[in-house]
């Protein structure tokens, strides 16, 4: 039962830090494009909340609106649609935080690998057909695998267009690239 | 008894709770088939493979379908919320799952109720939001690659894709991530780090690391942390005791992945077939005093 009080305490605890360790916040040039995009996620049957901006972010109105971030890439796909695509996204705890930009890449011979974040993608440099795709923990991974492994670059549906998760957001960096790498071969 | 809780990727999957059997490269729950590609399907098939060794009963899983919308995840999270109570089961592997932190934080009482409380095993999505949640030392086991490791060791990262920059996901500086995680409560009694070296650590710093047989190929193919997950799952649902499974599962894993000989292109199930293989080689050099 120590556990539980342990676990309760931190429940507490985390009411304003832990509990929102999982949001994220969309930031816009003004008013009526909060209220518009607040509309269009609302209608989608996103939980968001419009609320002030913290003070570290320093661009946009005075209203932002706070949304799940492990949703963001499906979240921008639907706000770009709706023609109110964010200045700026970042997460809630720590609004400094960027998207990851450091590559790292393998060559196994036949073989080319990136890796983004926590997600890797691999090519047959001969057909650039996608061999592989692995790591990554949100449930589109395994879906965007099975969408897009044995289809070359080009054919192959872009995890932009179809994920819908950070995961997807970082297999969309490895996508582009290694879409970069190919094009100097 | 171990049970598995995770998703396919099948928006039109519905939820289910039961036994699973592999049949080939399929596996059968509540008369549903899935196809074993990658993700906790992989897992599940490498449980089977590995309990077939042991002896053990087929596991147990509760599966929904989600491609990452989340809607899904949350109906299992709410079913485990208001069911896991009556489980029988004793591990619990928590794997791919939209990460949530109000669920995950509803889901950890629901397990708080159960008598024995079950030993908690996380990885992927759901490895995320136990981090999130700041309660990571409920948990015996998590099994973070290089790039989920960085993640835990951030304290301020919300996910893996905003990992600051001056924490490279580089093989060098797994040890320092290691204890950076620890220092900051955000990791599991054990970590199992699956990278080019597999590193067995606690809060005591890292107790095996396992290099050999060194396959290169298996970094790029998918499913194969999955397959390793599952193996260490089922090794300390046997009573094994976490550390001695996770180094046995580490050694097993890249057996199998040798035993395959894959190339970057190759399919985690060809891998799966050479689990039993593996387990068998791996566990009798451990009776003969060869390994520890």
């Amino acid at each position: 039962m120590a556990f539980l009080g342990f676990l309760r305490q931190r429940k507490a605890d985390d009411l304003s830090g832990g509990a929102k360790a999982d949001l994220g916040i969309l930031v816009f040039e003004n008013t009526s494009e909060v209220i518009r995009a607040e509309s269009v996620l609302k209608h989608d049957g996103w939980e968001v909340r419009v609320m002030g901006p913290p003070p570290e972010v320093r661009s946009g109105c005075d209203l932002v609106i706070e949304f799940p971030l492990i949703e963001e890439l499906n979240i921008l796909r639907a706000l770009k649609e709706a023609e109110v695509p964010p200045l700026q996204v970042v997460p809630v705890n720590s609004p400094l935080l960027q998207p990851v930009d450091l590559f790292q890449t393998k060559d196994f011979g036949r073989y080319f690998m990136v890796r983004a974040a926590n997600m890797k993608l691999t090519v047959d440099k001969e057909t650039q057909i996608i061999v592989n795709i692995s790591g990554g923990g949100c449930p589109d991974v395994p879906y965007l695998a099975h969408e897009m492994v044995g289809k070359s670059l080009v054919d192959a549906p872009g995890p932009g267009e179809i994920g819908h998760t950070l995961c997807g957001y970082a297999l969309q960096l490895a996508y582009e690239e290694m879409a970069r790498q190919c094009s100097q071969w | 008894m171990l049970a598995v809780v995770g998703t396919v990727p099948d928006e039109a999957f519905p939820l289910v709770g039961g036994e699973v059997h592999l049949e080939k490269d399929r596996i059968r729950v509540c008369e549903r088939q899935v196809p074993v590609n990658r993700g906790t399907p992989a897992l599940l098939a490498a449980v089977i493979k590995a309990g077939e060794v042991l002896g053990l009963p087929p596991p147990l899983a509760y599966l929904v379908g989600d491609i990452g919308l989340g809607h899904g995840s949350r109906r299992l999270y709410d079913h485990l919320v208001r069911h896991l109570k009556r489980s029988p089961a004793g591990v619990i592997t928590f794997h791919y799952l939209q990460p949530d932190v109000d669920w995950h934080n509803k889901v950890l009482f629901a397990v708080q109720e159960m008598h024995p409380r079950p030993v908690l095993v996380a990885d992927a999505g759901f490895m995320y939001a136990a981090k999130m949640s700041g309660q990571s030392q409920a948990y015996e086991l998590f099994t973070p690659d290089a790039g989920e490791l960085a993640f835990l060791s951030d304290e301020e990262a919300p996910h893996p894709f905003y990992t600051r920059g001056f924490i490279l996901h580089d093989e060098n500086r797994i040890p320092d991530l290691i204890t950076r995680a620890y220092e900051h409560d955000n990791a599991a009694r054990y970590l199992l780090v699956k990278g080019r070296k597999d590193r067995i650590a606690s809060r005591e710093g890292i107790h095996a690391v396992i290099d050999s047989p060194m396959v290169e190929s298996l970094e790029a193919m998918g499913g194969t942390g999955d397959t390793l997950t599952g193996i260490v799952s089922t090794l300390i649902a046997s009573g094994t005791e976490t550390l001695a499974a996770a180094t046995l599962a580490a050694r097993i894993n890249r057996l199998a992945g040798h035993y395959a000989r894959p190339t970057p292109a190759s399919q985690v199930m060809e891998m799966i077939a050479y689990i039993p293989r593996a387990m068998e080689e791996v566990l009798k050099n451990r009776e003969k005093g060869g390994i520890k």
